[in-house]
């Protein structure tokens, strides 16, 4: 890894007026995509930022309609948390299949919303349930957020400050693992929301997405077999050594049925 | 480089007398406290396998390296350095995590333990003794990992079954053993394991 200059920031705003007052900063969370990537020599920072530390970044606060969960929320306490348990068992479930248990115990939703890895697990639960984003300056939809792979509506320095979840009625996930990465190769997760069904994709390439037919089937009957022919476009998916696009397309439809009955 | 081996004082720690604050390093670059403006090189101090440590690192120094190069514990191993495989499972605040990840710096006033943090004197630790016993190693190279992620899943989980075993161990990554003595190993350990205190 190239050399950089490391700051421990001590609050929010002292972490956006160093990020100003840099050449080339990053934020740190987790570490768990940076370090890699630093490793890699794949990206090359003046000043790393450290906000992992941060308390009012962290924790998950029960809102009653909404499960707010803090930027710097590790994978694990998502997954053990007794509220999300309770409430949004599907989210759990979710952040508790994040890679392996070493991972999960410093990964950070907002490390991996930030990211938006095209096969992160996190982003399909977002727009999923039509979460909202919240920054140190703004709140944004989860339908406004996600703008392709690698690429979200966050500004330069913007930080992420903690994700806040509508209840669904009910709500499932099914992941297709990648076999060496062991990320999604698929995975869909679905909701029954206040606002009607919502069904999101992560892993197929392009970035997360919804699939309007399969909400406008599951509207009016909620289950696996409304949806069982509903055959997705592959134009824009990956094809590479682990999947074609058609099978990508193909798992979509089967893994939105094993959300549904999860 | 001199510097990266300033304070290789072994798991024994550092007098905090001797321990650097501020000063200028060879390069000419200010070294400061891990939470002082920022630094390219910074001084970290954290609690490892029981005793304080200090030591002068590069920023981007790993807590890997720090606990290989710096206090010479290299029971810890590094087998990706990409955090796929878990030969570098270390426990920080309680939690195995992988020390590849993570840079040292980022760990300053944490609770680290090692896998030589684990025997008291002579006499292994229950999980690696019960790694001994049920030979869960073959070369060995991933073996600190796996004792060290086994003994995280149990003090979570008391009573793992097969199938929570084989689940948690999917970042610890063997290229010997084909896990089966593994899985059996940590059973073991984590049945032994109830007699501690
Ligand atoms: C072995 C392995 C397996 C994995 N498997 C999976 C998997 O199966 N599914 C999956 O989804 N992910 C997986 N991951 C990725 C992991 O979940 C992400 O690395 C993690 O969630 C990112 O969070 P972090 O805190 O570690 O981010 P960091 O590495 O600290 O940061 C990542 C990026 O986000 C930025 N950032 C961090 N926090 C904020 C914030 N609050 N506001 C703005 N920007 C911010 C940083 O500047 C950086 O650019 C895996 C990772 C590893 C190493
Ligand atoms: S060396 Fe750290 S995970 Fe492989
Ligand atoms: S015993 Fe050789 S890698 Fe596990």
């Amino acid at each position: 890894m190239y050399k950089f200059k490391y700051h421990r920031t001590s609050s929010l705003n002292e972490a956006r007026s160093q990020f100003g007052s840099c050449d080339e900063p990053r934020y740190i969370a987790g570490g768990m995509t940076l370090i890699p990537a630093l490793n890699l020599r794949l990206d090359r920072p003046s000043d790393v930022l450290d906000i992992g530390h941060l308390d009012e970044l962290r924790g998950i606060q029960d809102d009653g309609d909404t499960i707010s969960v803090g930027a710097t929320t590790r994978h694990a306490e998502v997954a053990k948390s007794s509220v999300v348990q309770s409430k949004i068992p599907a989210l759990a479930k979710l952040a508790g299949g994040i890679g392996d248990p070493l991972v999960r115990n410093r990964g950070t939703i907002g490390g991996s919303l930030a990211n938006n890895d095209p096969s992160a697990d996190y982003p399909s639960a977002v727009l999923g349930l039509g979460a909202t984003v919240h920054t140190d300056s703004r709140t944004i939809a989860a339908d406004d957020y996600f703008m392709g792979a690698f690429m979200t509506a966050l500004e330069e320095g913007e930080i992420i400050t903690k994700i806040s979840f509508p209840v669904p009625e009910t709500a499932g996930y099914g992941r297709l693992a990648q076999p060496a990465s062991r990320f999604p190769l698929i995975g869909v997760f679905v909701a029954k929301t206040s606002s009607g069904p919502r069904v999101a994709v992560t892993g197929a390439g392009p970035g997360v997405f919804r699939v309007e037919e399969m909400e406008k089937a599951l509207s009016g009957n909620w289950s696996a077999e409304a949806i069982k022919d509903i055959a997705v476009n592959s134009d824009e998916f990956a094809s590479d050594i682990h999947a074609s696009a058609e099978y990508r397309a193909a798992m979509i439809t089967v893994m939105a049925g094993r959300a549904i009955n999860s | 480089m001199v510097k990266l081996f300033k304070s290789l004082f072994g798991a024994s720690g550092v007098d905090p007398k001797q321990a650097p604050t501020t000063e200028s390093t060879a390069e000419g670059s200010e070294v400061s406290q891990a939470t002082g403006a920022g630094s390219d090189h910074v001084t970290v101090s954290m609690t490892v396998n029981g005793e304080a440590v200090t030591g002068e690192v590069e920023a981007r120094t790993r807590l890997v390296q720090f606990i290989r190069e710096n206090l010479r514990l290299t029971g810890t191993h590094i087998g990706c350095d990409t955090s796929q495989c878990g030969a570098c499972t270390i426990h920080m605040d309680g939690l195995p995590i992988k020390s590849c990840g993570i840079l040292a710096v980022q760990a300053d006033g944490a609770d680290i333990v090692t896998i030589e943090g684990l025997a008291n004197g002579e006499e292994l630790h229950p999980m690696q003794e019960a790694f001994r016993e049920h030979h869960g190693l073959q070369c060995g190279f991933c073996t600190p990992g796996m004792v060290m992620s086994a003994i995280g899943l149990v003090n979570e989980n008391p009573e793992p079954t097969e199938k929570e075993i084989r689940h948690h161990l999917e970042g610890n990554i063997c290229r010997c053993t084909g896990y089966h003595n593994i899985v059996k190993s940590i059973a073991a350990g984590a049945e032994s394991m109830k007699g501690m205190k």
